[in-house]
C-alpha cells in the first residue's frame, strides 16, 4: 500500500470518529426528548483541550507521560490494518493484540498517579477486556471459516456477538457509562481521571477511532458489497447503539461478564454453524 | 549388560538438540553475569564458591542432557540435574520454607523420574539398546495398547518436570525460594528441558501413533493456561506470580505441541510443522522474558529487601533501569506487539485457525474452544502484569522498604539487558527467527516452513495472515510520531505539576492507593468456584461505638492441593499405619526383608 494511501485514511478515521460520537450522543439526547448538543460538539471539545494547559500529577512517572501517545498510536494502526490492502480476516488476531497494547499502557498510567481511582477504573478495564478477547477471537475464527457467505446464520451470530464485544470495547451501557460523573461506576473514564488538556485530547481522539474502527468492522461483516450501503449500514449502526443505550442500564460489574459470555456463547454458535455450513 | 558400550552415539547433534542448546545459554549466560552482583555481600567465601560451582554444573548437566543421545546417559543426567537444582533451591537453608519447598519438589520429580525410568526400561525390555534410533525402531513393532501406555507414562515422567496442571503444585514453591538467577534458570529452562525430552521421547523416539494422545496434551495445556494464570493473577509476591506465570506458559508451549501431534496424526505435515513453530517459538520467548522477569524480581529484592507487592511501589524513580526491564519483560509475557511473546502467541492462533478447514468438524470446534482459551489467557496475563508492574513500580511508594530502595549493581543490570534485549529481538526479528525454528522442526513434522518476505510471515499462498511484527513496529512507530507530532505543533505546551484528584478532599498519600488485593478482587469474585476466597474480619471494640483495631484476613483455596494431594496423602499415611506391625526395629529383620524383596524381584524377572 503506498504512503499516500496510508496518510489519506489517517486523515480520514482521524476526522470522521469524532463524528461518529456526536450523532451518537446526538440520537441519544433525542431519544431522551432532550435537544442535546450539536453533533459537531466533539470536535469543539478537542480544540479546546488542545489549546489548555495540562496539569500532571505530581507523584507519576514517565508512563503517564508517553501512555496518551501509545494508546493513540494503536487506534490509529488497528485503523490501519483494516479494510484493503492489510485486510484479510485473520490479520483481526493481530489487530485485538494492538488494541491491547494500548490498554496496557492505559490501566498503567492509571495506577500511575495514585488515586484510588485511576486503580479501580485500571482492575475493572483489565478485568472487562480479558472477557472481552475470547469473545472477540472467536468471532474472527468464525468469520474466517464462513468466508464471503453473507447473511448466513453464522454471519448473523457473529455480527450480534461482535455488538457484545462493542459494546464492552468502546465504554458503553451496559458494561460501562462514558456519561457518568461519578468516579465510583466509572470504568474507561476513572482510568483519565488525572489527565488534562492535550493529552486528554489524544486519549479522547483515540476512543473515538477505536470506537470508528469497531463499528466499521461489524458494518463491513453486516454488509461488505457497495460503499453506500457500507455507510448506510454504518449509520445504522450508530442509531442501534444508541438504542440499546438510552433503552437499557448499567449493569452491576460483576453482572457485566456475564453479557460478555453470551457474546462468546454466540460466537460459538457462529462457529458451530459456519462448520455446519449454514 | 553392556549398557553404555554398546551404544554408538552417546551424544546426539540434531537441531533439536541445538535449539534446546542456544535456550539454555540464552539465560544462563546473563544468570551467571547476574549471579556475581546478587551474592555481593550475601554469603560467605566458601558458600559462594559452592554456589558457583553448583550453578555452573546445573547448566552443564542441561546442556548435557539434551545433547544425551543414550538414554541411559539421559537418565542419569536427568537425576543429576535434579539433585543439583534441588541443591540449589536450598541455598537459603536456614529459611525454614526454603527446605519445605525443596523436599516437595524433590519427592515430586522423584515420581515423575520413576515414570520415567519404567517408560525407558519397557523400550529397552523391546529393542536391547538403550540406543535412541534403536529405541525408535523398535517402538514401531509394539502394540498400540502398549505405546499408549509408554506415553502416558512419558507425560506423566515429564509432565511432572514442566510443571503441567495438576502436577504443578512443587513448582510455585521450589521456583520462588531459589537465588532469583536459580529462578530464572529453573523456570526459563529447566522446565523447558523437559518440554525437550517429551518432543524427543515421544515425536522421534516413541512416534504418534493415536489422535487423543494430542488432543489429551491440548486439554492438558488449556487446563493449564487458565489454572496457572488465575492462580498468578492472585499472588502478591512477586516471584511466586512468576513461578505461577510459568505454568501458564508452559500450558501454551503445549497448546502447539500438541496441535503438532494432532495435526501428525492426520498427516498434515505442514500444519504440524506451524504448530511445532509456534510452541518452540513461545519455549524460546518464555525463556528470555522469564528469566529477565525473575531477575527484575531478584534486583528489586536485593534493592528493598521484600517481594511483597503490598509494600512495595514507585520503584520507578528509585530504580529506572529495573523497571525498564520488567516494563519489557512484562509487555513480553503480556503478548503486546511488538515484543516476542505476541509473534508466538499469533502463530499459535494461527495454527488452531489455519487447520479448522482440514479437520473433522468436531475437532475444529475443539480448536475453536483452545484458541478462545489463549485469547483468554492472554488477557488475563495482561491484567496480571498491570497488577505486577503497576503496584510494584508505579505511584507511591507503600513502605520503607520501598522508599530506601537502591538501584542494583552494573553487573546485574548488564544481565538484565541482555535478555531485554532478546526479548525485543526475538519480537521484530521474527522472520529469520520463523525459518531457523522451521529447520528445527523439520526432521519432527516431516514438512518444511519457509517465508521469504521480512514484512511478512506469509505461510500458504491463500492463507490469511500478513502483518509481520517488524512491519507492525514501523506502523506503530509511525503513529506514535503522527500522536506526538500532533500534541507538539496544535497542543498548548504548557504543563505543571499538580496534585492527584482526591475527590476534593485532603492530600491523597500512599495509603489512599490501589492495593494489589483490591486490583484482583474483580477476578477473585468472578472465578471464585474455583478458588473459593476465604475471607475473615474481626472487630476488636473497646466500647460498643468505638472499634480500636481491625484483624483482616483473606487467602485463596488451592483446590488441586486441598482435594488431590492432601487427600491422596491422608490416605497414604494411613495405609503406611499398616506397615507398623511388621516394623519391629530390629536391624536383622530389616535385612531379612530387604533378602525376602531381592529374591521376589528376581523371580519376577525370570519369569517374564
Amino acid at each position: 500500500m503506498a504512503l499516500t494511501d496510508i496518510l489519506m485514511r489517517l486523515l480520514f478515521v482521524v476526522v470522521l470518529a469524532p463524528l461518529a460520537s456526536g450523532i451518537i450522543a446526538k440520537v441519544k439526547n433525542n431519544l431522551r426528548l432532550r435537544q442535546g448538543q450539536g453533533i459537531l460538539q466533539p470536535y469543539r471539545n478537542l480544540i479546546k483541550l488542545f489549546g489548555k494547559e495540562e496539569i500532571v500529577p505530581e507523584n507519576s512517572s514517565w508512563i503517564f507521560r508517553v501512555a496518551p501517545f501509545i494508546v493513540f498510536a494503536t487506534s490509529v494502526t488497528a485503523v490501519l490494518f483494516l479494510g484493503t490492502g492489510f485486510g484479510r480476516v485473520g490479520d483481526l488476531l493481530a489487530i485485538i493484540f494492538v488494541l491491547a497494547l494500548g490498554r496496557f499502557f492505559l490501566a498503567l498510567a492509571a495506577l500511575d498517579a495514585g488515586s484510588s481511582f485511576g486503580g479501580m477504573g485500571s482492575s475493572r478495564e483489565m478485568f472487562i477486556s480479558s472477557f472481552v478477547e475470547p469473545a472477540a477471537c472467536l468471532v474472527i475464527f468464525a468469520l474466517y471459516l464462513s468466508p464471503g457467505a453473507n447473511w448466513s446464520v453464522a454471519h448473523i451470530l457473529a455480527g450480534l456477538a461482535l455488538l457484545i464485544v462493542i459494546l464492552a470495547e468502546t465504554g458503553r451501557l451496559p458494561v460501562d457509562n462514558q456519561e457518568t460523573h461519578l468516579e465510583l461506576t466509572m470504568v474507561h473514564e476513572a482510568m483519565l481521571l488525572d489527565y488534562s488538556g492535550p493529552s486528554l485530547a489524544l486519549l479522547e481522539i483515540a476512543a473515538q477511532v477505536k470506537q470508528f474502527f469497531w463499528l466499521c468492522l461489524l458494518a463491513s461483516v453486516i454488509c461488505p458489497l457497495a460503499v453506500w450501503l457500507f455507510i448506510a449500514c454504518l449509520l445504522a449502526l450508530f442509531f442501534v447503539v444508541a438504542f440499546i443505550e438510552v433503552g437499557i442500564a448499567k449493569y452491576r460489574l460483576f453482572k457485566a461478564p456475564d453479557l460478555i459470555i453470551f457474546g462468546v456463547i454466540l460466537a460459538l454458535l457462529a462457529v458451530v454453524s459456519a462448520l455446519l455450513g449454514v | 549388560m553392556n549398557l553404555l558400550i554398546n551404544s554408538r552415539s552417546l551424544v546426539v547433534l540434531d537441531p533439536l538438540a541445538f535449539f534446546f542448546l542456544v535456550v539454555i545459554l540464552l539465560v544462563g549466560f546473563p544468570a551467571l553475569i547476574y549471579s556475581l552482583g546478587y551474592f555481593k555481600g550475601k554469603f560467605t567465601r566458601t558458600k559462594l564458591l559452592t554456589t558457583q560451582l553448583i550453578t555452573f554444573a546445573f547448566i552443564a548437566s542441561m546442556l548435557l542432557l539434551v545433547v544425551a543421545g543414550n538414554a541411559l546417559f539421559f537418565l542419569i543426567v536427568w537425576e543429576l540435574m535434579t539433585l543439583l537444582s534441588y541443591l540449589l533451591v536450598l541455598t537459603d537453608s536456614e529459611n525454614e520454607a526454603a527446605v519445605r519447598a525443596a523436599s516437595t519438589y524433590i519427592i515430586m520429580t522423584h515420581c515423575g523420574t520413576a515414570f520415567l525410568t519404567a517408560a525407558l526400561f519397557l523400550i529397552y525390555r523391546h529393542a536391547g539398546s538403550f540406543d535412541l534410533p534403536a529405541m525408535a525402531a523398535a517402538c514401531q513393532t509394539m502394540s498400540p495398547l502398549l505405546r499408549n501406555w509408554l506415553f502416558v507414562l512419558f507425560l506423566l515422567g515429564f509432565g511432572t518436570k514442566a510443571g503441567i496442571v495438576p502436577l504443578h503444585i512443587w513448582l510455585p514453591l521450589a521456583h520462588p525460594q531459589a537465588p532469583s538467577h536459580i529462578s530464572s534458570l529453573m523456570s526459563g529452562v529447566m522446565i523447558k528441558v523437559a518440554l525437550y525430552g517429551l518432543i524427543r521421547f515421544v515425536f522421534l523416539v516413541l512416534g504418534i501413533s493415536s489422535i487423543w494422545w494430542g488432543i489429551a496434551v491440548l486439554a492438558l495445556a488449556i487446563v493449564s493456561c487458565l489454572v496457572g494464570v488465575v492462580y498468578a493473577l492472585m499472588e502478591n509476591d512477586l516471584k511466586k506470580l512468576l513461578a505461577y506465570c510459568s505454568v501458564e506458559n508452559i500450558g501454551i508451549i503445549l497448546m502447539g505441541v500438541g496441535l503438532a501431534m494432532v495435526y501428525l496424526r492426520l498427516n498434515l505435515n505442514g500444519l504440524a510443522a506451524l504448530a511445532m513453530v509456534a510452541g518452540l517459538y513461545h519455549l524460546i520467548n518464555h525463556a528470555a522474558f522469564k528469566g529477565l522477569l525473575f531477575l527484575c524480581a531478584g534486583s528489586v529484592q536485593k534493592g528493598t529487601g521484600t517481594l511483597d507487592m503490598e509494600k512495595l511501589g514507585g520503584l520507578i524513580k528509585k530504580m529506572p533501569w529495573t523497571a525498564a526491564f520488567f516494563l519489557v519483560g512484562a509487555m513480553g509475557i503480556s503478548a503486546l506487539p511488538p515484543l516476542n511473546g505476541f509473534v508466538s502467541e499469533w502463530l499459535t492462533l494461527q495454527a488452531f485457525l489455519s487447520g479448522a478447514f482440514n479437520v473433522p468438524g468436531v475437532l475444529a470446534l475443539v480448536f475453536a474452544l483452545g484458541a478462545a482459551a489463549l485469547a483468554l489467557t492472554s488477557g488475563l496475563a495482561a491484567a496480571c502484569f498491570v497488577k505486577a508492574f503497576g503496584i510494584t513500580f508505579l505511584a507511591l511508594p507503600r513502605g520503607r522498604e520501598a522508599e530506601q530502595a537502591k538501584e542494583a549493581p552494573a553487573s546485574m543490570l548488564l544481565a538484565m539487558s541482555l535478555l531485554a534485549a532478546a526479548v525485543v529481538g526475538l519480537g521484530l526479528l521474527a522472520m529469520p527467527i520463523f525459518n531457523l525454528l522451521g529447520r528445527v522442526a523439520q526432521p519432527i513434522c516431516g514438512a518444511s516452513l519457509q517465508t521469504t518476505d521480512l514484512f511478512s510471515l506469509n505461510l500458504q499462498p491463500n492463507s490469511c495472515f500478513a502483518i509481520s511484527p517488524l512491519f507492525m513496529a514501523l506502523i506503530l512507530g509511525g503513529a506514535l510520531l503522527v500522536g506526538m507530532t500532533a500534541y507538539y505543533i496544535f497542543g498548548a505546551r504548557k504543563s505543571r505539576l499538580g496534585r492527584t484528584w482526591d475527590c476534593g478532599y485532603y492530600q491523597t498519600d500512599s495509603r489512599n492507593e490501589y492495593t494489589a488485593t483490591a486490583f484482583s478482587k474483580p477476578f477473585r469474585i468472578s472465578f471464585s468456584f474455583f478458588l473459593l476466597p476465604f475471607r475473615k474480619t474481626e472487630r476488636h471494640k473497646e466500647s460498643f461505638y468505638h472499634v480500636s483495631s481491625f484483624v483482616h484476613e483473606t487467602h485463596t483455596t488451592k483446590i488441586f492441593k486441598k482435594y488431590l494431594y492432601d487427600t491422596t496423602l491422608a490416605s497414604l499415611y494411613r495405609g503406611t499405619k499398616i506397615f507398623k506391625r511388621i516394623q519391629a526395629g530390629s536391624i536383622h529383620l530389616y535385612i531379612a526383608y530387604i533378602l525376602a524383596t531381592l529374591v521376589l524381584l528376581v523371580l519376577l524377572v525370570r519369569m517374564f
